[in-house]
């Protein structure tokens, strides 16, 4: 998940994560998913740290980062909006409602506002299939998505 | 004080449900928070404890709680729900506990007393009698799967539980994670116990924190009360990888990896998680379990039809009336599920396209609904029903569109370690956008056809390997979308 407040990489609290998570069988990826809760992303200098820390190789640890989804190099904006474009939600007119959402912001897929308001990212199916179109914003869930309920979740934004 | 049982499922939530509890409390009411019955375009549904049994009303908004506590006739009342027949109509086993109780409040373990009753190797032949078969998509025998893990060497044995419900069109193992999470618990305890496992993980989705919330808590629970014994239970969450919902896959990831595809053999029953004999099984087959423990192999085969015994908890969303969760035993037919159940379009428009099974099972069209829901029956006429999504689409759907998404989507999740899945799904794109653009239309159908048969045959698992089945069922069923230039609809990437 990420962060709404963003820190500055900091090797001690990097090493307090590790440390918390030492009793884990493939620690990996929870450490992985705590470094970026602390700092709104996985920092470019947690690599050669983590690789360090586990006794792993650097491309390892960026082969894990790189590969799932979830891991951002860059904090998300204020807002977190995870719209649904899987099939469920197409059936629901979701892409539309997806595209008069980026038309709005003037945002393409998972890019951030230029005021750090929002970011918009495609997720493949929250589970929501039946409150479709649906969206997790901060986390929360949101279904049976119009142009309304959306703007009314995102405020001012 | 009137008790109130207001859902906090996350499809609840999603619609309001936490503003409607907050209304009720402020009403007076002791407000008891359920998972949902299922019934979800009725959420938020809320049931008010009364003498005559609990009286339900949906949907229901912040500004009609005053008037349900008054009693008396409202436009929104349900009466029992459990008369209701859309509930009424459903087998429900699985899901017979969710929605109606506190999630967090431990039952008693009766599945898991009976299995300690009986042994090991009585509690496999049990699962294997109730012809129980893997509930995540591949119907792989439990039992089978249970006996190899427990006759292979090891002293330490895993059970893991796939909570990677990536599929569209599901929400079962999410549903029964928030509304029942001691039920999942018992079922691990019980395989646990069947092929002496020490240690177990459930492997869940970073887009469920709700779900994760209360199975977490869940978890404590069963551990500080000591009611798991030494079997000890950890959750791990994903990082938004859709093939990690693939067995081998998922292994990988809880080791620390990219979730990249492992090739078989190895059986994961042989070595699985870190090298050791593993059980991998879907919430849902877990979840059964208890059930047939319980009330033994014989009820639970005498459900269902042909090689595929008990219930489904069919998952119904999209374009439908009445989308949510009916746990049926294996038989309806599709039209039934989509017309009876569904009662149709949400939109009224005429029903044009179901994609059962998730992003890789086929698309139907009306004229096969007489398909009986069964593995086999689907897999006779090239799809398959997976884990239990049915998504309903009307005459709206451009299906070359949907045939495109199936190959994007497959690119996108591609672990990159099978060539005709990490290049093929990209050039199937290319090849669609150029039949769409109604360019050699049929020079490069053939294209599609040929790439489709490279995936299915050259893949290793079955990302690459049932793409084919959204892209070959929109093209064989729905020819017309393919035959002519496309300007209107925008590309869906």
């Amino acid at each position: 998940m990420t962060s709404l407040h963003p820190a500055d990489w900091n090797p001690d609290t990097a090493r307090a994560i590790v440390d918390a998570h030492a009793g884990l069988d493939g620690p990996l990826l929870p450490i992985l998913r705590a470094i970026q809760a602390a700092f709104g992303c996985v920092p470019k200098a947690a690599i050669p740290f983590l690789a360090q820390a586990l006794n792993l190789t650097r491309a390892e640890v960026h082969g894990a980062v790189s590969f799932y989804h979830d891991f951002r190099d860059a904090p998300a904006g204020r807002r977190l909006v995870r719209l649904c474009r899987a099939e469920a939600c197409q059936a629901m007119g979701g892409e539309a409602r997806a595209a008069g959402l980026l038309a709005r912001l003037r945002l393409a897929w998972g890019e951030t506002t230029a005021d750090g308001a929002v970011t918009v990212e495609p997720v493949y199916c929250l589970g929501l299939c039946a409150v479709a179109p649906a969206a997790l914003v901060d986390g929360e869930p949101l279904g049976r998505l119009d142009a309304r309920r959306l703007a009314a979740a995102l405020g001012a934004a | 004080m009137t008790r109130v049982f207001v859902p906090r499922d996350a499809a609840a939530l999603a619609v309001g449900a936490d503003a409607v509890a907050r209304a009720f409390a402020a009403q007076g009411a002791e407000v008891v928070r359920t998972g949902s019955r299922g019934l979800v375009w009725l959420e938020p549904l809320v049931e008010i404890e009364t003498p005559a049994g609990r009286a339900a009303y949906g949907p229901v908004t912040p500004a009609d709680a005053a008037a349900i506590l008054a009693g008396g006739h409202h436009p929104l009342a349900l009466g029992d729900i459990e008369r209701y027949p859309w509930l009424a109509g459903q087998t429900r086993l699985t899901f017979a506990r969710c929605g109606v109780v506190d999630p967090l409040v431990p039952p008693g373990f009766a599945g898991l007393d009976r299995a300690r009753e009986i042994g090991p190797d009585a509690v496999i032949e049990t699962i294997n009698r109730s012809g129980l078969r893997g509930r995540g998509g591949a119907g792989f025998p439990v039992g089978v799967k249970w006996k190899t893990a427990r006759e292979a060497a090891g002293d330490l044995k895993y059970i893991v539980c796939n909570a990677d419900e990536g599929d569209s069109g599901t929400f079962a193992d999410r549903m029964l994670m928030e509304g029942d999470p001691f039920l999942l618990i018992e079922g691990m305890a019980i395989a646990a116990f069947a092929v002496g496992a020490a240690r177990g993980f459930i492997y869940s989705r970073s887009e469920y924190p709700h779900a994760n919330a209360t199975m977490a808590r869940a978890l404590e629970i069963a551990h500080g009360d000591g009611l798991l014994g030494s079997f000890n239970i950890e959750l791990r969450v994903g990082a938004g990888a859709y093939v990690c919902g693939e067995e081998t896959a998922l292994l990988e990831s809880l080791e620390g990896r990219r979730g990249q595809v492992r090739a078989k053999p190895p059986l994961p029953a042989h070595r699985g998680l870190f090298g050791r004999p593993t059980i991998v099984n879907n919430v849902l087959s877990l979840a059964a379990a208890p059930w047939i423990l319980q009330h033994g192999a014989a009820a639970y085969a005498a459900l269902g039809t042909g090689r595929s015994r008990g219930t489904k908890p069919i998952q119904l969303a999209g374009n439908v009336a009445r989308p949510g969760l009916y746990e049926a035993p294996f038989g309806l037919t599709l039209g039934q599920i989509v017309h009876d159940i569904g009662g149709g379009t949400a939109t009224g428009r005429p029903v044009r396209a179901v994609q059962c099974g998730g992003p890789l099972g086929a698309y139907f069209p009306p004229a096969l609904f007489d398909t009986p829901y069964d593995y086999e029956a689907f897999a006779a006429r090239d799809g398959l029903i997976g884990h239990g999504g049915v998504v309903v689409f009307d005459d709206s759907v451009d299906m070359a569109a949907q045939a495109r998404f199936a190959l994007e989507f497959c690119g996108l999740e591609s672990c990159g370690k099978c060539t005709p899945c990490r290049l093929g799904s990209k050039r199937g794109v290319e090849v669609m956008d150029r039949i769409r653009a109604g360019r050699e239309v049929a020079a490069n159908l053939a294209l599609v056809e040929d790439l489709c048969e490279t995936l299915k045959f050259g893949s290793l698992c079955a990302l690459g390997g049932f793409t084919p089945y959204p892209v070959m069922s929109a093209i064989r069923h729905f020819p017309e979308d393919f035959a002519a230039p496309v300007t209107a609809a925008e590309p869906v990437g």
